[in-house]
């Protein structure tokens, strides 16, 4: 009885679980709750092997428990340490085991990247608005990058990937660098300088403008208007490889083509030595094989004109081949053009034929014709010829007398 | 197609020598060529091949970079790159 109050309210008991389930759903409906932005000093930082993240957010007055799932995390461009002071994405929740309420982030940025990138959002706007990201600007790239202009720092990662990418597909290339800063206060008029530079006096064939990954407020130089000037103004196309994949930059919005790392931008401005090689060797191949096709259709035919020519005795044949050959050239002369040129050569093996096998030929070859000194006739048969009959001999550069000796048996 | 003024292939730079070299199997394919013309043509196409794969093979990454002069322009002088 003594519990009741006049008002007639008498407070309920709770159990623990019930509670703070209440109190999760209470948080959980809070749609204030659900989507917020935080921010506070890193504490207590840790990763076990689970993979998902804990810390604890703090300022001057409060500390906040925040959880983020490993999968979330693998996202991360950025990770914070201890004594870091960021922004956390994410909502609240209760975890009840512990009763303890908590945040569960999606995403981290280090404090004033959101200032930063509000920056990025009204610069982007203001010169897409002037045209600079218009895809009818864009330049086509060159087919034989000879000379390749690089903008950036010479001790940056990324010059290494270019060189490394560009030894291997594209090594009959020059590449000109023009050393800039490529992160700090100096990044900006250092980046537009060194594109100037090239091209005014490397003449290059294109320019990569390239660096390794990092937060936005180390690619702030990327982002600026100056810089997005000069790229509009170069005269060789300009080829952005800035960060990684997920970064986009002022500077890869102008460029003429958007590379996601430094070594895709040495890639994709360069045919490769390979695909090079096996062009030349299927050339090479491919003309000897069309050549020897050509010889081959020739000596077929010869060889047709050669068995045609003994067939029959050469003396009969001579004329006829003669007349052959006229024929198959008239034939030539009327067959189509591309016939013409392999039945002409057919009809000049022929002709070779006949000279090889007409008579100034086989002298030439040292044959003799023997003839009777008296009559003149032409010995065929050791029957004709009487030992002692005077005879000439007949060899190619002319005719010598000589006198028959007693028959031999054949 | 081979001309009076054909270069050697040794003057050529790779892009010629491939261009010329894909030219000339065109040509062979054609089918309409003199044995002579198509031998001359063959030996020639051999002598391109030969060069771009001498020029792949021997080619070398040159590495430069432009350092400000004391004119206020710029000069090339090679780069020395750790891998």
């Amino acid at each position: 009885m003594t519990q009741l109050s006049f008002s007639g309210y008498a407070p309920r008991t709770w159990t623990i679980g019930d509670l703070v389930h209440y109190l999760r759903q209470m948080v959980e409906a809070d749609f204030r709750l659900q989507d917020l932005w935080v921010k506070g000093e890193v504490s207590n930082l840790s990763r076990p092997g689970s993979g998902h993240l804990y810390f604890t957010l703090k300022d001057a007055d409060a500390s906040l428990r925040c959880v983020m799932w490993r999968s979330d995390a693998a996202r991360q461009r950025y990770l914070p340490r201890d004594g870091e002071t960021i922004e956390a994405h994410g909502h609240l929740g209760v975890y009840e085991s512990a009763g303890q309420v908590q945040l569960y982030a999606d995403t981290l940025r280090p404090t004033g990247e959101g200032e930063l990138f509000q920056a990025f959002l009204r610069l982007k706007a203001r010169l897409e608005a002037q045209g600079l990201f218009d895809p009818a600007r864009k330049r086509p790239l060159p087919e034989w990058p000879l000379r390749i202009g690089i903008a950036t720092s010479p001790a940056a990662a990324a010059l290494r990937d270019v060189i490394h990418v560009l030894r291997r597909r594209f090594p009959l290339a020059e590449i000109i660098l023009a050393p800039t800063p490529v992160q700090g206060p100096e990044a900006p008029a250092g980046i537009v300088t060194a594109v100037r530079a090239l091209n005014r006096h490397a003449l290059p064939d294109v320019i990569l403008l390239v660096r390794g990954g990092g937060s936005l407020e180390d690619l702030a130089g990327f982002n600026s208007e100056e810089v997005a000037l000069a790229i509009a103004a170069s005269e060789a196309p300009v080829v952005s490889g800035i960060g990684h994949e997920t970064d986009f930059t002022i500077a890869d919005f102008v460029a003429d083509v958007r590379a996601p790392t430094p070594s895709v931008a040495a890639e994709l401005i360069t045919p490769d030595r390979l695909e090079l090689a096996e062009a030349v060797s299927g050339a090479r191949v491919r003309s000897q094989r069309l050549f020897e096709q050509s010889l081959q259709a020739r000596r077929d035919a010869l060889r047709e004109a050669r068995l045609e020519l003994a067939a029959g005795a050469p003396r009969a044949r001579m004329a006829n081949a003669r007349q052959r050959v006229d024929e198959m050239q008239l034939r030539a002369l009327r067959g189509s053009r591309s016939q013409l040129a392999l039945r002409a050569a057919s009809v000049s093996g022929l002709a070779q034929t006949l000279r090889a096998v007409g008579p100034p030929a086989v002298l030439a070859r040292g044959y003799a014709v023997v003839q009777q000194a008296a009559s003149g006739a032409i010995v065929r048969s050791a029957a004709q010829v009487r030992p002692g009959e005077s005879l000439d001999i007949r060899v190619h550069d002319g005719t010598f007398p000589a006198t028959a000796g007693a028959p031999k048996k054949g | 197609m081979p001309k009076a003024k054909a270069k050697p292939p040794e003057e050529l730079t790779f892009e010629q020598a491939l261009e010329e070299l894909q030219q000339v199997v065109a040509g062979l394919e054609s089918g309409e060529l003199a044995l002579e013309d198509s031998l001359k043509l063959f030996e020639r196409g051999q002598g391109l091949a030969d060069r771009c794969s001498q020029l792949l093979e021997q080619a070398e990454l040159r590495l430069r970079q432009l350092v400000p002069d004391e004119r206020g322009g710029y000069r090339e002088e090679d780069l020395e790159v750790e891998e």
